[in-house]
């Protein structure tokens, strides 16, 4: 229909991980980084957590979009968290001019009643809502030029983008499933990128792994691994391996501190040194989860630790690791 | 919390601020004694997800164990390698004996399967025919595994369980890892209310012919809504709750009483609740939020972990102190100077991580001063096997006076004088 201008065809971006490992934050930087350089960007939130309020330091997000960033070349990040009843009397209102009724169901408490009451129309609502923003246009232009989604957790992720299959076993008529066909295809197409966000630790490098399978056999595709929280080497290389298998004591840095004049006691130099040894055997320990992660064989990016609490400043510096990540142009699978 | 303010309790040592008055300090908790006293049946962790419930409760356990006792650990979503070494390869959703040589109690280990454990409630609570017809009900079956709350209704079904077969004398329940540690206490109350509310009642007062909330009901009004929805949902969907709740019905007195059942039994005596937490924001503001409704609901709580802590091989050099040290080093060039430079700069962010961690539980203790307060150390990797399991019980239980270094388990690094 349309020729394609952009090197990377991906538009929808869903960031995913284990929670804990930073997923929103991580969501946030890679919208300032495809806003940078005059991009439109939305930012999506799923889980009403109010997580994207928080690491842009504003006030709750109403459901609608708004503008919470502004990058270089006036490039620009609306955020929105989707409010899922919000989304349904919309979605009744669209469908059926319903909004009337709607308000007076959701009076009743029955709103609450059916998007409890079938696990799936939540999230059927949220990827429909996530669909019509990628897609929509204004005097024939797309709105943005990509949308990011700050998605539900790596456990959760297969079957909230895989809403067709578990609608078709529930629902099994009803426009709901008509809808959710039109979102798979979205969602299965080349303009969509799943990343998943892990730290060097056993457990989200293991679901990392796991989402990977499971995404891959449900035909959604993957984009990049991001290790969140990356900590640099303070020992040089050689130390480093000798000092993880604790072979390192007081001894070995005594003569040094003696040297400087240091009044550093016998105590002080055997707790050094357990220190290091401590410190090159969590080294060595995230090491091999590194390995692990590149046998992931996933384009993969490191976003360092950065000291003190998280705020805008940070993101940004973020999101200079992933601009230079998309440019070298391996988010796309 | 903004970036341009430096964390006061990131300060170094040699330039003190002293507080107004003095901190309040945390008690210490004796989890040695509560998990050795016969009066102690169970104990839940609880805690945001990620914080290591599941490796503190298996801990605790493998102590209790030996320590003596008969003691079985329920646990929800445990790591893959911790789970082999508990044994836990295979989901029976049945405790099963763990070989621990040379320890004088008993170590069961179980790992919740929640399909099983509702198909389980259902076939014990009706006859053959009826359970058959729930079991194939796609609506029960959509429930079963994945209705929001349904993990932590039947953790705490499957902890009743345990209890009334008295085969154990301690159970040590892991709680699954949702978002909020208080979806513990309340999912499963959110989940007989929905099952028993007034919304499913009128919706299938239809299957139920004759019902009387069906005939007071059943105006034009509401035959309009049930429209709406089964527009929305799909008739065959409503169709299959109905069948699903009519099923239900003749079956048990209404889940809300077994919901009741279970959650009474966690206030009776002998039950005690530990609330894990690692010393980050997130984290123990969720502690906090657990800590006030257990208080709330006259739940007794034996204290605070802070897992995942880094206290310093030594206090005795500030972590300014240690970064100009690093400098003087590197001019001096000794032998090994750099190895030694660097090992000064380890600890020097060692200083400043543990006191930013410091910092944060001297925040929730100030807003909950009555806490008894347990620190444990961050291990080099993952905990995944009995010496592991063993190494943190140890740091769980041990004395809070015994540590390298002198400063009490309560605390990351030693109480500021004044």
């Amino acid at each position: 229909m349309r020729v394609n201008p952009d090197p990377s065809p991906v538009r929808l971006h869903v960031v995913t991980g284990k929670g804990g490992t930073g997923k929103t934050t991580v969501a946030a930087a890679l919208a300032l980084a495809l806003a940078a350089d005059g991009g439109s960007v939305l930012l999506i939130e799923t889980e009403g957590r109010q997580g994207i309020a928080q690491v842009f330091d504003t006030p709750p997000l109403p459901y609608e979009e708004r503008r919470v960033a502004v990058a270089r070349g006036g490039g620009e990040v609306k955020a929105l968290a989707i409010d899922v009843e919000e989304a349904l009397l919309d979605y009744l209102d669209m469908f059926y001019n319903l909004r009337r009724a709607g308000r007076a169901l959701r009076k009743m408490g029955a709103i609450d009643f059916a998007t409890s009451i079938a696990p799936g129309l939540r999230d059927v609502l949220l990827t429909g809502k996530i669909k019509e923003a990628v897609t929509r246009r204004h005097d024939g232009r797309r709105v943005y030029d990509a949308v990011v989604v700050d998605a539900p957790p790596t456990g959760r992720i297969t079957r909230f983008l895989g809403v067709t299959a578990e609608m078709a076993e529930l629902a099994k008529s009803g426009p709901i499933k008509t809808q959710s066909d039109g979102v798979m295809a979205v969602l299965r197409s080349p303009q969509t990128a799943v990343h998943l966000v892990t730290l060097l630790e056993d457990m989200p490098v293991q679901e990392t792994a796991d989402a990977i399978t499971e995404l891959t056999k449900a035909g959604l595709p993957i984009g990049s691994v991001v290790v969140n929280m990356a900590t640099e080497p303070v020992l040089p290389a050689a130390e480093m391996r000798r000092a993880a298998t604790g072979e390192l004591t007081g001894a070995d840095l005594a003569p040094a501190l003696t040297a400087a004049h240091l009044p550093a006691g016998a105590a002080v130099a055997d707790a050094l040194a357990t220190e290091v040894v401590e410190h090159a055997q969590r080294w060595a320990a995230q090491d091999s989860l590194r390995n692990d992660v590149e046998s992931l064989g996933r384009p993969t990016v490191e976003l360092p630790l950065l000291p003190g609490p998280m705020d805008v400043g940070c993101l940004f510096e973020l999101a200079g690791r992933l601009e230079e990540h998309l440019r070298n142009g391996e988010v796309a699978a | 919390m903004s970036a341009a303010q430096p964390d006061a309790a990131a300060r170094p040592a040699r330039a003190p601020h002293p507080p107004a008055r003095p901190a309040a300090q945390a008690p210490p908790m004796d989890l040695d004694a509560l998990i050795t006293d016969p009066e102690t049946r169970i104990l839940v962790c609880c805690g945001a997800g990620g914080v290591g419930k599941t490796t503190t409760s298996a801990a605790l356990a493998l102590a209790a164990a030996e320590a003596g006792r008969t003691v079985v650990v329920l646990t929800i979503d445990p790591a893959r390698r911790l789970a082999q070494s508990l044994g836990l390869e295979e989901l029976d959703n049945e405790p099963r004996r763990v070989d621990v040589p040379g320890v004088p109690g008993e170590l069961h280990a179980m790992m919740l399967d929640m399909k099983r454990t509702f198909d389980d409630v259902v076939v014990a609570h009706s006859t053959p025919e009826r359970a058959e017809q729930i079991l194939a009900n796609p609506f029960y079956q959509s429930l079963s595994s994945s209705f929001a709350g349904t993990q932590e209704y039947m953790a705490m079904e499957k902890l009743g369980q345990l209890r009334a077969t008295n085969r154990w004398d301690l159970i040590i329940v892991d709680t699954p890892p949702s978002r909020s540690a208080l979806d513990f206490l309340d999912a499963p109350n959110r989940m007989s209310r929905f099952l028993d509310g007034t919304m499913i009642r009128l919706l299938t007062a239809p299957a139920r012919a004759g019902g009387r909330v069906g005939l007071r009901f059943a105006s034009a009004g509401f035959m309009f809504f049930s429209k709406i929805i089964s527009k929305i949902l799909g008739g065959q969907l409503l169709r299959d709750i109905s069948a699903f709740v009519a099923a239900l019905d003749t079956m048990f007195g209404g889940f809300r009483e077994r919901a009741n059942a279970t959650y009474e039994l966690l206030r009776r005596p002998g039950t005690w609740f530990v609330v894990v937490a690692t010393p980050e924001p997130d984290a123990l503001r969720e502690a906090s939020y657990f800590v006030d409704r257990l208080s709330a609901e006259g739940m007794p709580l034996a204290g605070l972990v802070v897992n995942r802590t880094h206290p310093p091989a030594t206090t005795a050099l500030s972590a300014t102190r240690a970064e100009g040290a690093a400098e003087e080093v590197l001019e001096a060039d000794g032998p090994d100077a750099e190895l030694a430079a660097a090992a000064l700069r380890v600890h020097s962010e060692r200083m400043v991580l543990a006191a930013r961690e410091q910092h944060m539980a001297d925040r929730f203790t100030s807003a909950h001063p009555e806490v008894a307060v347990r620190t444990v150390p961050a291990a080099a990797g993952d905990v995944h096997d009995l010496d592991g399991l063993r190494t943190m019980g140890a740091e769980l239980t041990g004395a809070d006076a015994d540590t390298p270094t002198g400063t009490p388990r309560t605390r990351i690094l030693p109480a500021r004088r004044g």
